[in-house]
């Protein structure tokens, strides 16, 4: 009998699918309710730290340099009150192969999908994360797939995604691209079980264990070059895995500086629009994708992510587009540095940031991205001008996604605006109790200890918060 | 060369329309529900000739035969740096300013 194919059979259908793709048995993890072994799922793949280490040396990941940007210090400092504007560090990740930290989201699936005898891996991203895997596929000799959401309706594609195509393409990787639609996923599931590749989905264990490493190279780097732990360690947060991935690596180093979860406000804009979706100029690292993924992880395209951002971040911040874009080209006229613009997210904010510690403390900024045609200020701002968007320089908190993009008329204007994270975690709490069976005034009082204490440890709040969220 | 007529073996470019409208997934935005889920590939023709609009079969980089409306033939990348945006040029010249003389 043929393979029903339909959108609802396929879909019917992807926990099997996800189970041959990724190897992961997910129920194994399960209570039955809320609460499952988070901790028993991330040691599953046997991989410590150490081993993770070896394998992202093999691909040549890793080992980016730590800069200290004097002069963007000197910058705040002008801004900051008296003996106020920590030193501002960067994790130079751009100096990875592919140009991004993503790859170390990549290595330890593409080994482990070289190990397990798959023929290729695929996957489902308009990110850096493409060029990622393709670069590792290509030194494992893996065949691999990426799968984009590239064009609006019109076949207008938004040029950092195209040059994210062009550089998977560059590393031997065949890239499907599409237009805008969640149904990607269902596009993504049929070449999983067309193909039997591996899915090197960026929130399985792999992927966020990856990117313990990042956390622990800078505890290492501070302690060797500064001779201290930074305070604070800014993270640009979108699906989540870059700030858990980091958290984790930070505190096996036994490093306790806040995380702060940094995104581009794109408030308003829907990110399943045809028509919005070329008007915004960050296709990551926003807020469309930092927020939901916050307070629902399991949205994600495995059962259950091994990136959970609430249980690792301390504070989680906006920054404007016109600021983000401001601060890229600081970097480069300040110190010599040009770097793709949506990695310098957690940079606008970590500029604000350090002016409100003291200049004797250390903040660092954990990414830098390449930059390119299509990947780039001009880039972006040229094509939003295309597309309608007013360009201007003055007030940033008068920009309005979609509407308009504001330079700040100088660098005092850059701010980094918190999100109220008690409601974040009230609808964590609220998500997790609605995936239960049963009528809703029961579920709340239903819920056993442990899972009160899984939700407490979702949210790095306390049983008592749960229940008052309750 | 015939721009439009690609012979067996070329490098090309093929549309698919993966999803009519009214396959979509529900609860979508009206402006993505309206139009259909289109898709397109890149590969080495299949077919012994076929012109721009013609059904085509492609060999993908994986090596899997696909088929779809020829749309180009040794598709290329055209993306840029943009236009010159006068606004960023203030920036530079500003932050310099502040930090190695002039504003306090």
């Amino acid at each position: 009998m043929a393979t029903d194919n339909s959108y609802q059979a396929v879909m019917a259908r992807k926990n099997e699918i996800m189970k041959a793709a990724v190897g992961v048995d997910y129920g194994v993890y399960e209570s039955g309710s809320i609460a499952f072994d988070y901790e028993g799922m991330m040691a599953a793949t046997g991989y410590s730290l150490e081993d993770v280490q070896a394998i992202q040396r093999g691909f040549c990941v890793g080992g980016t340099p730590l800069m200290e940007l004097k002069n963007l210090t000197a910058l705040a400092r002008k801004l900051a009150p008296k003996g106020y504007g920590a030193r501002i560090f960067v994790k130079d990740e751009a100096a990875n192969p592919s140009g991004s930290f993503k790859v170390r989201r990549a290595a330890s699936s593409v080994y482990a999908a070289k190990q397990r005898g798959y023929k290729g891996v695929i996957s489902a991203t308009s990110g850096n994360y493409g060029a990622a895997v393709a670069s590792c596929c290509a030194k494992a000799g893996l065949k691999c797939i990426v799968v984009q959401e590239c064009f609006d309706s019109h076949g207008l594609g938004q040029p950092e995604i195209v040059e994210k195509a062009r550089k998977c393409e560059a590393l031997g990787a065949e890239v499907i691209q599409l237009t805008v639609g969640p149904e990607l996923f269902y596009i993504f599931l049929r070449l999983l079980e067309d193909t039997g590749y591996f899915n090197a989905s960026l929130y399985t264990t792999y992927g966020v264990q990856g990117i313990e490493t990042l956390g622990w190279e800078i505890a290492q780097q501070f302690r060797e070059q500064v001779g201290k732990d930074p305070a604070m360690v800014v993270c640009t947060n979108a699906g989540g895995g870059n700030l858990t991935g980091t958290a984790r690596g930070l505190l096996k180093a036994d490093c306790h500086a806040q995380v702060v979860g940094a995104s581009v406000n794109l408030k308003g804009l829907h990110m399943a629009s045809d028509r919005q979706f070329n008007r915004k100029s960050f296709t990551t690292g926003h807020t469309g994708f930092g927020v939901p993924f916050s307070t629902w992880p399991d949205r994600s395209d495995v059962p259950r992510s091994a990136a959970r951002p609430l249980r690792y971040m301390d504070r989680y911040v906006t920054v404007n587009q016109g600021e983000v874009f401001y601060i890229t080209e600081a970097l480069a006229s300040l110190e010599g540095l040009e770097k793709g613009p949506a990695g310098n997210t957690s940079l606008a904010a970590g500029f604000y940031l350090a002016q409100t510690l003291p200049e004797d403390e250390c903040l660092v900024v954990q990414e830098t991205e390449y930059t390119g045609a299509g990947k780039h200020v001009n880039a972006q701002l040229s094509f939003a001008r295309s597309n309608g968007i007013e360009i201007k320089v003055g007030d940033p908190a008068e920009e309005v996604p979609g509407t308009s993009i504001v330079l700040p008329a100088h660098p005092s204007m850059i701010k980094a605006r918190d999100i109220d994270m008690q409601n974040l975690r009230r609808s964590l709490i609220k998500h997790a109790v609605s995936t239960l069976p049963g009528c809703e005034e029961n579920k709340a009082a239903d819920l056993a200890q442990s899972d009160i204490e899984f939700l407490a440890a979702e949210t790095k709040s306390s049983a008592d918060f749960v229940r008052e969220a309750l | 060369m015939d721009e439009k007529r690609a012979v067996k073996g070329d490098w090309v470019r093929l549309h698919i329309v993966a999803m009519e409208p009214a396959e979509r997934a529900e609860h979508l935005p009206e402006d993505t529900k309206n139009v259909p889920l289109e898709m397109w590939v890149k590969g080495f023709l299949q077919n012994e000739t076929a012109e721009i609009g013609d059904e085509a079969q492609v060999m993908t980089r994986t090596g899997r035969l696909v088929c779809g409306i020829l749309t180009e033939r040794n598709p290329g990348y055209t993306h840029s740096f943009g236009d010159t945006v006068p606004e960023l040029l203030q920036i530079g010249p500003q932050v310099r300013s502040i930090v190695f003389g002039g504003e306090q």
